[in-house]
C-alpha cells in the first residue's frame, strides 16, 4: 500500500545478502599463494564484493528505485537479486541462490517484525549502510555512492510521520506474509519456533517514547490528575535508555540489521515442507498473474540501470555454493518444496509446460527458447525477451 | 477470569492491519461468523460455539484501473435497523455485500482526484449508525452512505471534511437514540479524533487532538470516548467536551485493536506486544468522571495481534486474529 517501502526493502534485503555472501566467501578463502586457478582468495572476494555493491548503488538504477511506487512481488524482486548477485565473476547455482533469497527475506522479516517502533525500520537500514561503507571502505568512489544514498534515504524518509512509518511496516509485512522458512541461526538463538514463527519477547526496553504498561491514571474536569492505580501488565518491560541516531554518523543502539553471520556460524536453512498454508501459497503463484507485464517493466527499466559488468576475456566464473558440499547443493535442488519455488518468468517455466497451463498461457506471450540456458546468461535471456514486449 | 477455547483455523493468515477482525453472531443457529483480511482476498468463516468450522468463503478486491490485485484495508458487517451488510474498503474502492459475502449490492470507486505523487490511496475505517454507513479515506475524507431498508440504492449523501491524514478507525455509538451526545467517532493517523452528532446534516462536536502517534482504534460508548494509540496509550475522553478523563500505559507495542461490549461496559484491547487486556468502564456516581479498572491480562505468545473483538454484548468471549497465525483463537469467561 505504502509507496514508500521499496528503496528500504531493496537497501535492507540488499544488506543482508552482502553479509551472507562475505561470509561464505570468507569461509571458501584459500591464501593467494596456495590457490589453483579456481580457488577464491581475498583479493577475489574483495572485487565481488565491490563490483555486487557498486552495482546496487548505481545512481540511475537507485532513482528509479526511489520513484514513488506499489511493492512488486516476491518474484519479480528475486529476479533482481538474481542479477545482482551475478554481477562479478561469481556464479551460484540455483539451489544457492534459492537459499540465499531465503535467508535474506527471512533475515529482514523478522528485523522488521522486531522493530519497537515503526520507525525504527530506519535504524536498521543505517546499520546494513554502515556495513556496507566498511566493506568498501578502500575504494572511494563506490563510497561517495553508498554515502549519496545515505543521504537520500534520510531526506525521504526523515520526516515521514509516525502515521506513514505504521502504512510502511504493515505493506512490509504483507509482504514476508506466509513465509515461515526455518533458518538454523534463528533456531539455534532461539528467536526462531520450530512452527517457523518468530519469538516475541515480552521483557526488555520499551521503545522510546513509550511508557512502561502498567500505570491507569484518572482526571478530573478541569484536569487534575486525582488518581493512580498500577495493574499487572503481564510483561517485564523497562524503560528504554536511549534513542538511535538518525543521522549520517552515529550509535544505532538498535542491534537489528547488524550482521550476525561469522566464520564460525554457517549459513543454513531448512525449507520448511508442506505447512497448512501451502494451498493458499501455490494458488497465489500459479495464478494468472496480469501484474507479470508490469512487473516486467519494472524489472526492465531498473536492471537497464545495472550496469553489469560483462565477463569477458580468459576469466572464468567461479562459483560460489551457499551448502557445505556440492552433494548438499545438488539434494536441495531436488528437494525443495514445489510451493516454495521462485520460478515464474524465467528459462525454468518451459520444462514445466506440460504440467503448469497457467504458465504456459503466459509463456505463449514471449518467444521461449527451447533448451535451458547456463546459468551465466540467465538475466540477459529475461533482458531479451523483455526487449520483445 | 477468561479461559482459552477451541480456535478456528482460518485458512490464510491475516494480514498485519488495524482492527483485522470483525464478528457477527448469528442468532439461529447458533453459529459465529468471522470476517479477516489477508491481503489479497477477506476470509469470511463460521463456526459453532464449539470453534468447529461450518463454512467459508473468500471475497476479493473489485479490480479496476492500474493495480490488478489490489490489496484489501479492513471488512467489517454493518448492523443497520433492517439490514446487516458487509463492507470491504481496499486500495480501489469500497464493496457493499449482503452478511453472507454472497452478492455484492454496492461498489464506491475512490476518487483519487488531488493526491499528491508519493500518496498511498485506500478506504479504511467502516462504522454503522442508524441508516448511515461510514467509511473513511486516505485524504481524511469521510464518506456517508445513505442505506435504504433494501435493495442496493444506496447513495453518497454527505462528506465530512475534518482530517487531513488518512483515517485509520469510524466507530458508532451502540445505544441509538434522541438522548444521545454523541454518534460517531472518526479517528486518524494523526491522533485526531473528531465527535459528531447526527442530524439533516452531521454536526461537528468536539475536536480532540492527537499526541504524536496514530490512533488505529477507537470506541464510542454511552458519552465515551476510548481510544487506544500507536505508542501502546489507551485514553479515554468525555465525548461532549473532548476532556481527558483516563490515561492507560497499557501497551509496549502500539495497539492495534479496541472493542467494546456494551451492556458490560467492557473495553477489550489488542496490541503488537501480544497481549490483550480487559478493562471495564464506569461513571464515577459523585463527580460524573469516567474510571476505568484493569480486569483480565492475556498474553498471545509469540502473536502480533492484529484483531480482537467480543463475541457477544456482554463480553462473555472474545476472539483475536494475529500475524502468522493461522487460526481465530476464542476465549471465554469461567
Amino acid at each position: 500500500m505504502s509507496v514508500r517501502s521499496l528503496p528500504l526493502l531493496f537497501l535492507n534485503l540488499g544488506g543482508e545478502m552482502l553479509y551472507i555472501l562475505d561470509q561464505r566467501l570468507r569461509a571458501q578463502n584459500i591464501p593467494a599463494d596456495k590457490a589453483r586457478k579456481d580457488e577464491w582468495t581475498e583479493v577475489d572476494r574483495k572485487r565481488v564484493m565491490n563490483d555486487i555493491i557498486a552495482t546496487m548503488f548505481n545512481k540511475k538504477f537507485l532513482e528509479e528505485l526511489f520513484k514513488p511506487q506499489e511493492l512488486y512481488s516476491k518474484k519479480a524482486l528475486r529476479t533482481i537479486y538474481d542479477r545482482l548477485a551475478h554481477a562479478s565473476i561469481m556464479r551460484l547455482n540455483q539451489a544457492s541462490m534459492d537459499k540465499l533469497y531465503d535467508l535474506m527475506t527471512m533475515a529482514f522479516k523478522y528485523q522488521v517484525l522486531l522493530c519497537p517502533r515503526p520507525k525504527d525500520v530506519l535504524l536498521v537500514t543505517f546499520n546494513h549502510l554502515d556495513a556496507i561503507k566498511d566493506f568498501i571502505r578502500d575504494s572511494p568512489t563506490i563510497m561517495n555512492q553508498v554515502d549519496e544514498t545515505f543521504r537520500q534515504v534520510i531526506e525521504v524518509y526523515g520526516c515521514l510521520s509516525a502515521g506513514e512509518f505504521h502504512l510502511i511496516r504493515q505493506t512490509l509485512l504483507i509482504f514476508f506474509q506466509d513465509m515461515h522458512i526455518r533458518v538454523s541461526i534463528f533456531l539455534k538463538d532461539k528467536v526462531q519456533n520450530s512452527n517457523g514463527r518468530f519469538v516475541l519477547p515480552i521483557s526488555g526496553p520499551v521503545p522510546w517514547g513509550t511508557e512502561v504498561p502498567g500505570l491507569i491514571r484518572l482526571f478530573n474536569n478541569k484536569g487534575e490528575e486525582v488518581k493512580k492505580v498500577e495493574f499487572k501488565h503481564g510483561g517485564h518491560y523497562v524503560r528504554a535508555q536511549s534513542e538511535g541516531s538518525f543521522d549520517l554518523y552515529g550509535d544505532r543502539v538498535l542491534k537489528l540489521g547488524t550482521n550476525m553471520y561469522s566464520i564460525s556460524r554457517p549459513v543454513e536453512t531448512h525449507v520448511s515442507g508442506a505447512s497448512k498454508n501451502s494451498a493458499l501459497n501455490t494458488k497465489e503463484r500459479t495464478a494468472p498473474n496480469p501484474l507479470a507485464k508490469e512487473e516486467l517493466n519494472f524489472l526492465a527499466r531498473l536492471m537497464g540501470g545495472m550496469e553489469i559488468n560483462k565477463t569477458s576475456g580468459p576469466e572464468p566464473g567461479f562459483r560460489l555454493n551457499l551448502f557445505t558440499t556440492d552433494e548438499e547443493e545438488e539434494h536441495a535442488a531436488l528437494t525443495r518444496p514445489e510451493e516454495l519455488s521462485y520460478q515464474v518468468i524465467n528459462i525454468q517455466a518451459a520444462q514445466d509446460q506440460q504440467r503448469n497451463e497457467e504458465l504456459t498461457r503466459i509463456m505463449g506471450e514471449f518467444e521461449v527458447h527451447d533448451q535451458p540456458q547456463q546459468s551465466t546468461s540467465k538475466g540477459d535471456d529475461l533482458l531479451a525477451m523483455m526487449d520483445e514486449l | 477470569m477468561y479461559r482459552r477455547e477451541q480456535p478456528v483455523p482460518t485458512q490464510a493468515c491475516p494480514a498485519a492491519l488495524y482492527n483485522n477482525l470483525c464478528v457477527l453472531s448469528l442468532p439461529a443457529p447458533r453459529l459465529t461468523q468471522f470476517a479477516l483480511v489477508h491481503g489479497l482476498n477477506v476470509q469470511l468463516l463460521s463456526a459453532t460455539s464449539d470453534g468447529l468450522p461450518v463454512s467459508q468463503r473468500q471475497l476479493h478486491a473489485k479490480e479496476g484501473a492500474g493495480l490488478s490485485f489490489p490489496l484489501i484495508t479492513q471488512a467489517y458487517w454493518c448492523v443497520l435497523p433492517f439490514r446487516v451488510l458487509l463492507v470491504l474498503t481496499s486500495q480501489r474502492g469500497i464493496q457493499m455485500y449482503e452478511s453472507d459475502g454472497s452478492v455484492m449490492v454496492y461498489w464506491h470507486a475512490l476518487d483519487s482526484g488531488d493526491a499528491p505523487p508519493a500518496q498511498a490511496l485506500f478506504a479504511r475505517g467502516i462504522a454503522a449508525s442508524g441508516h448511515y454507513i461510514f467509511v473513511g479515506t486516505w485524504s481524511g475524507r469521510v464518506l456517508v452512505f445513505d442505506v435504504p431498508a433494501k435493495g442496493p440504492n444506496i447513495v453518497l449523501s454527505e462528506e465530512l471534511d475534518e482530517h487531513r491524514v488518512p483515517i485509520t478507525d469510524i466507530a458508532a455509538e451502540p445505544a441509538q437514540g434522541q438522548d444521545c451526545v454523541a454518534d460517531v467517532v472518526t479517528a486518524d493517523d494523526s491522533g485526531l479524533l473528531c465527535v459528531w452528532k447526527s442530524g439533516p446534516e452531521f454536526k461537528l462536536l468536539t475536536r480532540i487532538s492527537g499526541f504524536g502517534s496514530p490512533c488505529p482504534s477507537v470506541r464510542l460508548w454511552q458519552g465515551t470516548v476510548a481510544a487506544g494509540y500507536g505508542d501502546g496509550q489507551i485514553r479515554v475522553f468525555e465525548a461532549s467536551s473532548g476532556a481527558l478523563h483516563v490515561q492507560i500505559n497499557a501497551h509496549a507495542r502500539g495497539v492495534s485493536a479496541l472493542d467494546l461490549a456494551p451492556e458490560a461496559g467492557k473495553l477489550l484491547s489488542g496490541a503488537e506486544d501480544s497481549f490483550v487486556h480487559i478493562w471495564k468502564l464506569s461513571r464515577n456516581p459523585d463527580s460524573g468522571c469516567i474510571e476505568v479498572e484493569h480486569c483480565h491480562a492475556e498474553c498471545v505468545t509469540d502473536t502480533q495481534v492484529c484483531g480482537a473483538r467480543f463475541c457477544d454484548p456482554r463480553g462473555s468471549s472474545f476472539a483475536v486474529t494475529g500475524y502468522d497465525l493461522p487460526e481465530i483463537l476464542r476465549y471465554s469467561c469461567v
